[in-house]
């Protein structure tokens, strides 16, 4: 039946079905589908940065770049196809590119030299925004055809719901970071290496290896998220994304990873994300909240699953013992 | 000499004035300006009060191995309820006021800081995920307080605290400076700082010899909570405005760069406090510099960014070692150690 590990998850999806219905019930015109697209179609940036976060937390690491990452890839995206008149198809890989070895990088950092995952990605953070800023410090508007066009393609289901190409990338990036979690070699060294470092080294397991790569994947997912939010926002800026790293910490937490390392589902991280979507819907619709109460409800939210996360982990230890 | 632990934050902190007094020769020169001191060396004093004092708190909580990423969400509530408080009254610049209003706001910044200690000491939660939580919902209750705009009060008993004068010096270096004596007696003239060190290094093994360390840990969150409540006072008292959005923004990173660059490891257990009020001035005297210089001061992240990993890397065993050895072996120090014990 229902494993105790898959719990977390469990109630993160009933959490996230309630909130809907309630919202359905109290406010009209909340309970339709495009409603609950439009949700993937704002957050899809938001879900793939989750999905690198997810592979660092079970990882046992940290990853603060993300979001200055993300500002990273809409500025240099900007520059590249506005100013110098790259094309897109050229730059597109070259931010992914990008993104991958500066992940690559601080993983090496912290993997070879031994420091804090917090304190190098904390540099990584600075380091991306001040990028950012001696780029440029103005917003530059993106009016490229290929962006566009990218941004304005609705994709049509029966009924004339739709959804947009960016939510096409996360749902692949989801599905693909699901197979990648759970039926890959690197998936399993991941999930061994956030267990115990020292058993996986004394396993024989690649633990510098993985653990570079895995920072190497989040800065990948988050130049991808970068070039999906140059889609959603059709401009490049230094201050995009500012405090995102928290929202998708809080979502990969929500979603029922372990943030000691070792536990954690993709699927779960998608789930987290909707559900921050959720509340800022909720909040909308009410008009009369503003956007604080998304920051205090996300933190009551944090709080209740870390809770959560903590009597289950004490249990399984008593378990053991 | 160069052991002693102040040596490199003290030589930093030199080339960094020594630079800016080859590029301004005046940097230096202080003037005397209705009663009251002017010049480049007080400005950092007094714009680096509120840094300085954050990082004492943060120096604490480090060296019990945690961390406080709550400290700039309370810069900005401690500011929020101060003036908040302030600009509904009718006579904003009575003294009973100001002073029942920092009492209040002190209260509030200590009881925020008992609650991240007992996520921490009482529920076992990670410290960096236990204050994440008041990091996020702080900083929207900052902004619920102040209604999401910037209240502006015209008290000048509270305008004091921030911006006042006393004995020719700026106020806040004096409540800087008893902050600090307070800290520096209670820890190294009390055992208190054996317990706080003790409890860093393992708080299993000095629970066992009979260090309460929960009440230790509690202790130490409620002290960080104080200090980064009174840097919401100075800060907010200096412009006379509280800003729920922007206030303290980025400050628990700057704290604990300057708990760093001081010395303190990360790791927890030994801690100096001097080391990082010196951390403190450092980071404060880069910013001016950057001023100072004329580079755009958005480029201050990255030179902080070079900043915080050249601290780090230096600070690291391994890379110290891989400077000597030159690589000698590719392999991860684990594998050596595991080897060794083979």
């Amino acid at each position: 039946m229902l494993k105790r590990q898959h719990l977390p998850v469990f109630v993160t999806i009933c959490l996230l079905i309630v909130m809907f219905a309630a919202g359905s019930f109290r406010y009209t015109g909340f309970f339709s589908p495009q409603v609950l697209l439009n949700l993937l179609i704002d957050n899809a940036f938001l879900i793939i940065v989750a999905v690198g976060m997810t592979f660092v937390i079970v990882s046992g690491g940290i990853d603060l770049s993300v979001g200055s990452m993300i500002a990273l890839t809409t500025m240099i995206s900007a520059t590249l196809v506005q100013h110098l008149g790259w094309p897109p198809f050229v730059v597109i890989p070259l931010v992914l590119l990008i993104g991958s070895c500066f992940g690559w990088m601080m993983g090496a950092i912290i993997h070879y030299f031994k420091i804090q995952p917090f304190i190098v990605t904390l540099a990584g953070m600075f380091l991306a925004r001040g990028l950012c800023y001696v780029i440029s410090i103005n917003t530059i508007t993106i009016d490229n055809a290929f962006y566009t066009s990218a941004a304005q393609t609705k994709i049509y289901f029966p009924g004339g719901y739709f959804i947009s190409i960016s939510v096409i990338i996360a749902l692949f990036v989801v599905v693909g970071a699901s197979y990648l979690a759970h039926y890959t070699r690197f998936g399993r060294n991941t999930y061994a290496l956030g267990g115990s470092e020292q058993s996986a080294l004394l396993m024989g397991l690649p633990v510098a290896r993985t653990k570079i790569l895995v920072y190497a994947f989040s800065g990948l997912c988050s130049a991808m998220a970068g070039v999906v939010f140059t889609f959603y926002m059709l401009s490049g800026y230094g201050l995009h994304a500012v405090g995102l790293e928290l929202d998708a910490i809080a979502a990969v937490v929500i979603g029922g990873t372990l943030l000691t390392g070792g536990v954690g589902y993709v699927a779960g991280t998608f789930f987290g994300v909707l559900i921050q979507g959720v509340i800022q819907t909720i909040i909308s619709f009410e008009g009369t909240l503003s956007s604080w109460w998304t920051k205090i409800v996300i933190g009551l939210l944090l709080f209740l699953f870390i809770v959560l996360q903590k009597l289950f982990s004490t249990r399984r230890t008593t378990h053991k013992a | 000499m160069t052991k002693h632990h102040l040596f490199y934050p003290l030589v930093m902190l030199a080339a960094l004035l020594l630079f800016n007094l080859i590029y301004s020769p005046d940097f230096f020169s202080i003037q005397m300006r209705n009663g009251q001191l002017y010049g480049s060396l007080i400005d950092i004093l007094n714009f680096g009060a509120p840094l300085i004092l954050v990082s004492i708190g943060m120096t604490l909580v480090i060296a019990t191995k945690g961390i406080d990423l709550s400290v700039g969400s309370i810069v900005a509530i401690s500011g929020a309820i101060a003036c908040l408080t302030i600009s509904r009254s009718a006579d904003q610049s009575a003294l009973q006021l100001v002073l029942f209003v920092v009492f209040i706001s002190l209260i509030i910044s200590v009881a925020f800081g008992l609650w991240n200690g007992l996520l921490v000491s009482g529920f076992g939660i990670q410290p960096i995920i236990a204050t994440l939580i008041l990091m996020v919902a702080g900083r929207g209750i900052a902004q619920l307080i102040t209604g999401g705009q910037i209240i502006t009060v015209s008290s000048s008993s509270y305008k004091y605290i921030g911006a006042g004068s006393l004995a020719l010096l700026p106020f806040s270096i004096f409540i800087v400076a008893a902050m600090l004596l307070i800290a520096l007696f209670i820890t190294r003239k009390t055992a208190l700082g054996l317990f706080i060190e003790s409890v860093g290094c393992n708080p299993e093994a000095s629970r066992l010899t009979g260090i309460r360390s929960k009440i230790v840990m509690l202790a130490v969150y409620m002290f960080c909570g104080l200090c980064a409540g009174i840097a919401g006072l100075i800060l907010s008292s200096n412009v006379s405005s509280a800003d729920g959005n922007n206030a303290g923004l980025w400050y628990e990173l700057d704290a604990i760069l300057a708990v760093v660059i001081g010395g303190t490891s990360l790791n927890g257990g030994r801690f100096y406090l001097m080391g990082t009020v010196i951390g403190a001035l450092i980071i404060q005297t880069l910013t001016t510099t950057i001023y100072v210089i004329g580079v755009r001061p958005e480029i201050t992240l990255v030179v902080k960014a070079f900043v915080v990993l050249i601290v780090c890397l230096v600070q690291s065993e391994a890379f110290r070692k891989a400077i000597v050895h030159r690589w000698r072996t590719r392999r991860y120090p684990l594998e050596r150690e595991v080897k060794r014990h083979a």
